[in-house]
């Protein structure tokens, strides 16, 4: 085991992998200076040209990206901010997700297009969301986001070794955090598609992702001085989903709060919430709560921001007001009520 | 002019000449009678796209739009396969997961069709970059309309390859001249301000060349130099292939105005309808190489229309094939999303 904060856990994703696979490059604007955080700092003295600077050409960027992976790379390409990257939408969406289905799978797209968000820092509305709801929304793309150093390392190098276009999603406000991480090439993977419980519970269930996790372990300790045990699933891979472990989660609690820092209207609550009802309706004992920023661009003040950030208090709350709701087996039903 | 080629090389690329002409002219009537979704004739620039892409060789690649029949059968995908794909049957060569919009065949050197303007830009920019990451001595060609000059991609593409000095090839067939006798190196577009479009190419010191699409020897000599300019380092090249844009091509959906090609137009004019006379006797690359042709000697009147009768034979084996083909099961459309 190694402590490392999460940024240098990144960066040792990518040291292992491209030593690993020559065919991996790496990518973005300023990657060989180590990008705006240092994720990348010192690998070009390691690996050479495999690391390149681009133009700030988005657009291109990705597409070169999609075109080098069909021609036998393993690109990872940085988006410097995942604000710009809808300058680049066309190529991933209409191409690098879409590839391998529109040949019949006689094509991959082995690709990763690491990208970082997140309120934090005032740096205004471009340069601070959450967009992780729009590319869990695409066919054909892999999105995840990880919330600790393991994670961060385990599944970028997952990430590079798919045949699929996966988009990690990094957080600023997580760079600095540090965690243990296990040692050597192969023992920290984490595999794609699974989601895992931080904290056991029995009261309600508490799902996030990313720097919201923090958070959400915070409201489940507050909780639990009030003799509430939250359970807190980390989903850490957003598309797929790890449906069952939810619903196993839930299929204990009955009650599910699900807390993300991006806005909540058509944010990836909406989904989960949707798809957890669909399939555990009889468990659920009270409405599912979605715990998410407000319907506004971030704001760049530090008072206007703390106040967009979703913070542990909304998250009690939401965990109360799911609590206080009377189960359905204690309600009286439409027809008692009639009679 | 013609190419200075072996004869039979000509013959050849008569003959490919022909069946993309009649594979065209079958599938806009067999639109009339099957709802095949908005699909792009190339008839007019096949005396553009067989002489170049016959100079590509195994491993190189080439990316395309809309447009494309012409371009994957010069390059020998089974046109029975096409048809089939565009009727949307299991046995096209995307199993139906394409379309004409899509058709791509990677074991003939063309990964994909991109159907967004400009699309395919930087994604072939993506395959010449891995070609010189992994040493590999293959070029990658862009197909492209005019229209994609208006997309911020190309210059974006342009930009990137000629900083990498990628093997690539800008190939821009600028099919919307409408009459010969224009002013040399005009483009008279109204949503384009520049004139010429070189003057797109000139700053980034790319070699940048306009030719008649239907000369065959200029699009050869242009497409050779190239090609080996590609190859030996030189970077990237810009060839601006002008052609006029067949009549049948002007409606949002192609019709056979002209009627269908009569190769005895090439030395009895006498039969040449009054109204389209200027676009079979001058206009028409296909027709000007046959005329070529036949003054060298290189073909007889017998032998070119028995060449054309098989062409013909073999696009009606190839309607044939697909219309009898099944469709393919609807839970296919549930497969290779992912890997």
């Amino acid at each position: 085991m190694s402590t490392l904060r999460y940024i240098d856990a990144i960066r040792t994703a990518l040291d292992i992998e491209l030593r690993r696979d020559p065919s991996v490059v790496a990518l973005g604007e300023d990657v060989t200076y180590g990008g705006p955080f240092g994720a990348t700092k010192g690998l070009a003295d390691t690996y050479g040209t495999r690391i390149k600077d681009t133009p700030i050409s988005e657009a291109t960027v990705m597409g070169l990206t999609v075109g080098a992976a069909l021609s036998g790379l393993r690109p990872v390409m940085e988006v410097m901010y995942i604000d710009f990257i809808t300058l680049a939408m066309d190529q991933l969406v209409n191409h690098g997700a879409k590839l391998r289905y529109m040949t019949d799978g006689l094509l991959q797209v082995p690709m990763v297009i690491r990208a970082q968000g997140g309120a934090r820092g005032s740096m205004g509305a471009h340069h601070s969301q959450s967009l992780e709801a729009w590319f869990a929304h695409v066919p054909g793309l892999t999105v995840v986001a990880p919330s600790t150093p393991a994670d961060a390392q385990g599944l970028l190098q997952s990430a590079i070794r798919s045949d699929d276009p996966v988009l990690y999603l990094e957080h600023r406000g997580l760079y600095w955090q540090k965690g243990e991480v296990p040692d050597g090439d192969d023992a920290a993977l984490v595999p794609i598609g699974r989601a895992i419980v931080r904290r056991a519970g029995s009261d309600v269930t508490i799902a996030s992702w990313s720097h919201m996790m923090g958070a959400a372990l915070a409201a489940a300790d507050q909780l639990a001085a009030d003799g509430i045990e939250a359970e807190v699933i980390d989903l850490r891979s957003l598309l797929p989903l790890d449906l069952d472990a939810l619903l196993g989660s839930v299929g204990r609690t009955g009650r599910l709060v699900i807390a993300h820092e991006a806005v909540t209207q058509g944010g990836l609550g909406a989904e989960i919430a949707a798809q957890v009802q669909e399939r555990a309706w009889a468990e659920l004992a009270a409405p599912i709560a979605r715990v998410g920023a407000p319907f506004v661009p971030p704001p760049f003040a530090p008072e206007l921001e703390r106040a967009f950030v979703p913070d542990v208090d909304a998250i009690v709350a939401a965990a109360r007001r799911v609590l206080d709701t009377p189960s359905r087996a204690a309600r009286p039903s439409p027809q008692s009520v009639e009679a | 002019m013609l190419p200075d080629l072996p004869g039979e090389e000509l013959v050849a690329q008569l003959r490919t000449m022909l069946r993309i002409r009649r594979f065209e002219e079958a599938l806009i009537r067999l639109a009339a009678d099957h709802d095949i979704g908005h699909f792009h004739v190339y008839v007019g620039q096949e005396a553009t796209g067989v002489p170049a892409l016959a100079l590509l060789g195994d491993g190189d690649v080439a990316y395309t739009t809309h447009r494309n029949h012409g371009h994957l059968i010069a390059r020998g995908v089974s046109p029975a396969g096409m048809v089939a794909e565009i009727l949307g049957k299991a046995t096209g060569i995307n199993r139906g997961k394409g379309g004409t919009l899509h058709l791509a065949s990677a074991a003939h050197g063309f990964p994909t069709t991109s159907s967004s303007v400009g699309g395919p830009l930087p994604i072939a920019v993506g395959s010449a970059f891995a070609f010189q990451e992994l040493g590999l001595d293959r070029v990658s060609v862009a197909l492209f309309g005019d229209g994609a000059l208006e997309e911020g991609a190309w210059h974006e593409s342009i930009n990137i390859a000629a900083m990498r000095k990628a093997p690539i090839i800008f190939l821009c067939e600028n099919n919307s001249l409408e009459a010969l006798g224009q002013k040399a190196n005009e483009y008279p577009s109204s949503t384009l301000a520049a004139v010429r479009l070189t003057d797109l190419v000139d700053p980034f010191g790319v070699p940048a060349v306009p030719i008649d699409g239907t000369d065959t020897r200029a699009v050869h000599e242009a497409m050779a130099e190239a090609v080996q300019r590609a190859r030996t380092g030189g970077g990237p090249s810009f060839i601006e292939a002008r052609t006029v844009r067949w009549p049948g091509n002007r409606p949002l959906w192609p019709q056979l105005l002209t009627g269908e090609t009569d190769v005895t137009f090439a030395w009895d004019p006498s039969g040449i309808p009054a109204e389209h006379e200027r676009w079979w006797s001058q206009q028409d690359g296909l027709l000007r190489f046959l005329r070529e042709l036949l003054d060298a000697g290189h073909v007889t009147r017998e032998q070119a229309i028995a060449i054309d009768t098989e062409a013909r034979d073999e696009m009606a084996a190839a309607v044939t094939f697909a219309l009898e083909s099944p469709y393919p099961e609807a839970e296919e459309a549930f497969e290779h999303v992912f890997a």
